[in-house]
């Protein structure tokens, strides 16, 4: 049987309630667990499970507990695998096991999974990757000879040419050269030095790593981590993790999520108090958000870095889904270039790019690189040595990077192919971003900025006090009710504006723009039903 | 100079980048006396870092690897040296070492990736079914598509199929196997669950001496305090009851020893642990209250005559229900050893016995940061589990590849004992699983005095020496740790069998010559 989420003991999401962090949920997917008599024994405290224990004639406690598992662990949270996305997995099984729902699928809104939605790969990168990991194929006449050309580079940059063997740590050479000369490309000219380039396994990989170098430092010497708020939860679930002090600077949601220097500047300011700020984080296009910052405002937040020592990361990997046409991308080092020699040789800046997002959306290659410039000769030292513990990031999520920066040029026989097929994705997605946000304006009580970039679209949604207080009482963030109830009543997996974070008082969801235009559309209509009725029930709306 | 501690990272970084530093340096003073700007330090510098992080050292990729990728640099430009190639028999790369990859793997791999090829005549059935079985459990039958966290629910089931076939029955739940990027990850997540307390409340990890650097690594990233037990030389590195006892004992007064790990069959030291020896094991741990964490990554590489490989779980299950139902366990395997040796594809996973279902919960939440491991290192994993069967059309092809690589292995570990123990001063245990030869050397006392007049370890000294005069890359055994006053190197025994020939024969010219220099 599927429980209902709200009998699960502790199901809360954000801060609330301490009683998710003293009692961890089973709603994890541990249905055996809830189901066992003995983990009743959770509601006990410490003392009481030890004798518990040996009544039952056992002498052994255990050795990792909830009281003895790492705190840091403890404080983690992570909304997009979150427990909403576990309760819909919970709700899949039960379906395909013949259960009756009033829908009869789930739809998993809540991650930019593209693949999963049913967007088909990019050929030439998947030829690529099939040569490199069959060599034999090279004989085969139906691969094209531009895409074997690129295999063959690979295999030659691997040990005994074998996508088999460990690479070195930062990655394999000729794919790091290959990246150097994408940027350099994209940033029209400013240079890259191959050597300031490290593949990593997903941007994540990457972005815990620049963290783990930055943290340090007790009490009010800790280093603090500004990020934006709302963010994607890897930068607080990182932060967590690692005991560093979280520094929220929020975006203006009537600006269309903009990033205003002087919030900036204040969240600095009174972050002083108590941490060490030495890091700001800046996601660009925004996520979950879908903005894309402009040139000006990038300047200006270089320039804050630069005035108040922060070492600077900037998450990039949506750089290729930009839909508006009055928004373009531009690269934090590109912009950095143009202010000038004292920022460029002084300013630390880390980007992140990855296979998962784009156009190709690779997610299950867990591809990606970092550039990082005016680090610390010494400290780039301990990078490597750090990214040396675990050997090196996946040799086939390397080479889907390096296809994806070293794509078929004009004077190339996959050329057409791989353009036809990339326009028609970011064309379809900047169609999807559209169609979302008209919709959403469309329904009463809910507000959507426009997606001007990214894969998400994350508009606020007005909750009946009613709701909110019936949301209390259940001990759970009334987006997180929200959520739950439009999942159980129409097979929607969206993820809570509080897994983000968002100004007090309001409230939001995230869904990705990522299903096929005819599922979208049903997609945003059901929305639509769901909340008129949702502010029927709670009467807001008469 | 080229020593084993902070400084030679330093040094390291210093050469690579010396000029860009420098001139940075010149740009910002050049500033400051303008007054134009404000003297802007860098945010990140040693002083500032993560202190955990400046204590990882990880000998296996460490400075003297780095050293020997340079050398392969100056090599490609031309430069002289009294060799042709470096041989970098510092680390487990099967592929890199000339190895061929499985075909069978290979084959059911470019399917999952470019499903095109399930229409070609050319791949057989059973890869095919294989591949249509890994894509269907993929969303949107992608192998593009993150996993759930915990890894693909079909790879899992095969998994803990594969183990209780292994095992003899015993049952293995899906649910408690996670896929991980390598058997480091798996080794780094669990370590991270259990590292809590302060002062002498501290986590405390057991590990073998001399030990595989991951962990020593991790456990100084963690910030969790190293419980050294030694290994038994002498009884081809056995591992002994009263060390254990010993060395906890000792641990209590300063932390809360809480974890025991176990590397079998062992790295660096090739040695497999009896049936006995991992029963008295896990006895101790129930008694100290030990989490157990079992390295089994080597589980398929076991050359030795009367040796045999037995799982953690195994023996656990067979002591019955008082220890199986109590015992924490958590056992990891990879794609990266035994006969494949698929380093790249980063694929494992990890087996976990016993833990408190809460716990559990957290370590899921805790993966699904990471989102996913690799889904062609999971599809990788899910062959190794669910290889071929008698009757399936690849089913013959794949035991001769898979047999001709392991009784290449058992024949190498052979000849790298017989040799290395014919040169006077090196001794070596039998080789009796795993990939490496941990030999012990003796050096000079002249030899010793000048390495630590450099600042070195004398076995670093002494591996430096031999890639310089020789091209071989191995690892001294202080990146692994050993007694005091003994020293040795580890090298693995995986280049073919005419180039490890060649390779052991310079060695034994190298060692008779250091011994005569410095004697």
């Amino acid at each position: 049987r599927v429980l209902p989420i709200f009998e699960y003991p502790g199901v809360t999401c954000g801060d609330a309630l301490p009683r998710w962090r003293r009692s961890a949920p089973p709603i994890l997917g541990f249905k055996n667990a809830l189901l066992n008599p003995t983990s009743d024994m959770r509601f006990l405290t410490a003392e009481a499970k030890v004798s518990a224990g040996r009544l039952n004639g056992k002498m052994r406690e255990k050795t990792l507990t909830m009281d003895t598992l790492n705190p840091q662990v403890k404080a983690v949270e992570y909304a997009v695998r979150g427990p909403i996305v576990i309760k819909a997995g919970e709700i899949e099984k039960y379906l395909e096991e013949g259960g009756t729902k009033p829908f009869s699928e789930v739809i998993k809104a809540n991650i930019g999974d593209a693949h999963a939605m049913g967007q088909q790969p990019i050929t030439f990168l998947r030829q690529v990757v099939a040569l490199c990991t069959f060599p034999e194929l090279m004989d085969s006449p139906s691969f094209p000879e531009d895409a074997k050309w690129r295999a063959r580079r690979i295999l030659q940059g691997c040990g005994g040419h074998s996508l088999g063997s460990y690479s070195a740590s930062p990655g394999v050479e000729c794919i790091r050269k290959d990246i150097a000369a994408y940027i350099e490309q994209r940033d029209e000219g400013v240079p890259s030095d191959w050597e300031n380039i490290y593949l990593t396994t997903g941007a994540s990989d990457g972005i815990m790593t620049i963290l783990r170098l930055l943290v340090s430092g007790k009490d009010s010497s800790r280093t603090g981590v500004m990020i934006p708020i709302p963010q994607y939860p890897l930068y607080s679930a990182a932060i967590s993790e690692m005991d560093a002090v979280q520094v929220n600077y929020y975006l203006d949601e009537d600006n269309c999520w903009a990033l205003d220097i002087n919030e900036l500047y204040r969240a600095y300011q009174a972050a002083k108090l108590h941490c060490q700020p030495k890091v700001i984080c800046i996601i660009n296009p925004g996520n979950p958000t879908g903005q894309v910052q402009s040139k000006k405002c990038i300047e200006e937040v270089l320039h804050f870095a630069y005035e108040e020592n922060l070492f600077v990361m900037s998450d990039e990997v949506y750089q290729d889904n930009v839909y508006t046409p009055d928004c373009q991308f531009h690269s934090f080092k590109k912009v950095l270039y143009e202010m000038g020699p004292e920022y460029f040789n002084s300013v630390e800046l880390a980007s992140f790019h990855s296979t998962s997002k784009g156009y190709t959306g690779e997610c299950g290659f867990r591809g990606g690189y970092m550039e990082v410039i005016n680090m610390d000769p010494e400290v780039k030292a301990q990078l490597v040595k750090l990214l040396s513990v675990r050997l090196c990031p996946p040799l086939a999520g390397q080479a889907a990077m390096d296809v994806i920066v070293n794509p078929p040029q004009p004077d190339e026989h996959s050329y057409k192919q791989f353009h036809q097929e990339k326009s028609s994705v970011l064309g379809a997605l900047a169609d999807k971003a559209k169609l979302t946000e008209q919709i959403l304006n469309a329904v009463p009580g809910i507000k959507c900025n426009p997606v001007q970039g990214a894969m998400y679209a994350f508009p606020r949604i007005f909750i009946p006090p009613k709701a909110v207080e019936e949301a209390k009482a259940l001990g759970m963030q009334p987006d997180m009710f929200y959520c739950l109830r439009l999942l159980e009543e129409t097979g929607i997996c969206v993820v809570p504006g509080s897994g983000f974070g968002q100004k007090d008082g309001t409230y939001h969801f995230r869904m990705t723009i990522l299903p096929s235009i005819e599922k979208l559309k049903v997609l945003l209509g059901k929305v639509r039903d769901f909340h008129i009725s949702f502010l029927k029930e709670y009467s807001a709306l008469e | 100079s080229w020593s084993w501690d902070r400084t030679s990272w330093q040094t390291y970084a210093t050469n690579l980048s010396a000029f860009p530093a420098a001139q940075s340096e010149h740009l910002q003073q050049k500033m400051s006396e303008n007054g134009a700007l404000p003297l802007r330090g860098k945010v990140l510098t040693l002083d500032t870092m993560n202190a955990n992080v400046k204590k990882v050292d990880y000998a296996v990729r460490g400075p003297i690897v780095q050293r020997a990728v340079q050398i392969e640099k100056e090599l490609k430009e031309g430069v002289k040296k009294p060799f042709e190639e470096v041989i970098k028999a510092n680390i487990g790369d099967a592929h890199a070492m000339g190895q061929r990859p499985i075909t069978f793997f290979r084959q059911v791999m470019a399917l999952c990736t470019y499903p095109q090829l399930l229409d070609d005549n050319k791949f057989p059935e059973d890869a095919k079914n294989r591949a249509r079985r890994i894509l269907q459990s993929c969303g949107g039958n992608s192998i593009g598509a993150y996993t759930t966290s915990q890894g693909i629910d079909c790879v899992r089931h095969d998994v803990a199929n594969y183990i209780q076939r292994r095992d003899g029955g015993i049952p293995s739940d899906p649910d408690n196997i996670y896929l991980t990027t390598g058997a480091s990850d798996g080794i780094v997540t669990i370590l991270k669950l259990l590292t809590t307390g302060e002062g002498r409340t501290r986590t405390g990890v057991m590990i073998s001496i001399p030990q595989y650097p991951l962990y020593s690594a991790s456990i100084a990233e963690l910030g969790a305090v190293q419980i050294n037990y030694y290994l038994n030389e002498e009884k081809c590195w056995s591992l002994d009851i009263s060390e254990l006892q010993r060395s906890l004992q000792a641990a209590r007064e300063h932390c809360n020893p809480c974890v025991l790990c176990i590397i079998n069959p062992g790295n660096p030291t090739g040695q497999v642990q009896s049936r006995q020896c991992i029963e008295d094991v896990i006895r101790f741990a129930a008694k100290e209250n030990l989490f157990l964490m079992a390295d089994e990554v080597y589980q398929d590489n076991v050359y030795a005559e009367g040796c045999a490989f037995h799982s953690f779980k195994k023996v656990l299950f067979e002591m019955g229900p008082e220890y199986s139902s109590k015992v924490e366990l958590a056992s990891f395997h990879s794609t990266s050893k035994c006969y494949m040796g698929e380093c790249g594809f980063r694929g494992g996973y990890m087996e976990v016995m016993n833990m408190d279902p809460e716990v559990k919960a957290q370590l899921t939440k805790l993966v699904s940061v990471r989102l996913c491991p690799p889904a062609p290192g999971q599809a990788l994993m899910d062959l190794v589990v669910n290889s071929p069967q008698p009757g399936e059309p690849s089913y013959q092809t794949f035991m001769k590849e898979r047999t001709a690589v392991l009784s290449a292995l058992a024949e190498k570990a052979k000849l790298t004992e017989e040799i290395l123990n014919t040169v006077p001063g090196i001794s070596c245990n039998p080789v009796q699983g795993a990939m490496y030869s941990f030999p012990r050397i003796t050096l000079p006392e002249r030899s010793i005095n000048e390495a630590k007049a450099k600042g070195q370890a004398p076995d670093m000294f002494y591996c430096m020496k031999l890639l310089e005069e020789t091209g071989i890359c191995l690892v001294p055994g202080s990146g692994f740790g050993q007694r005091e006053g003994t020293y040795h190197f580890r090298m693995t025994i995986l280049p073919p069998t005419d180039k490890l020939k060649i390779m052991l024969n310079k060695l034994k010219e190298f060692h008779q010559k250091f011994t005569q220099q410095y004697s």
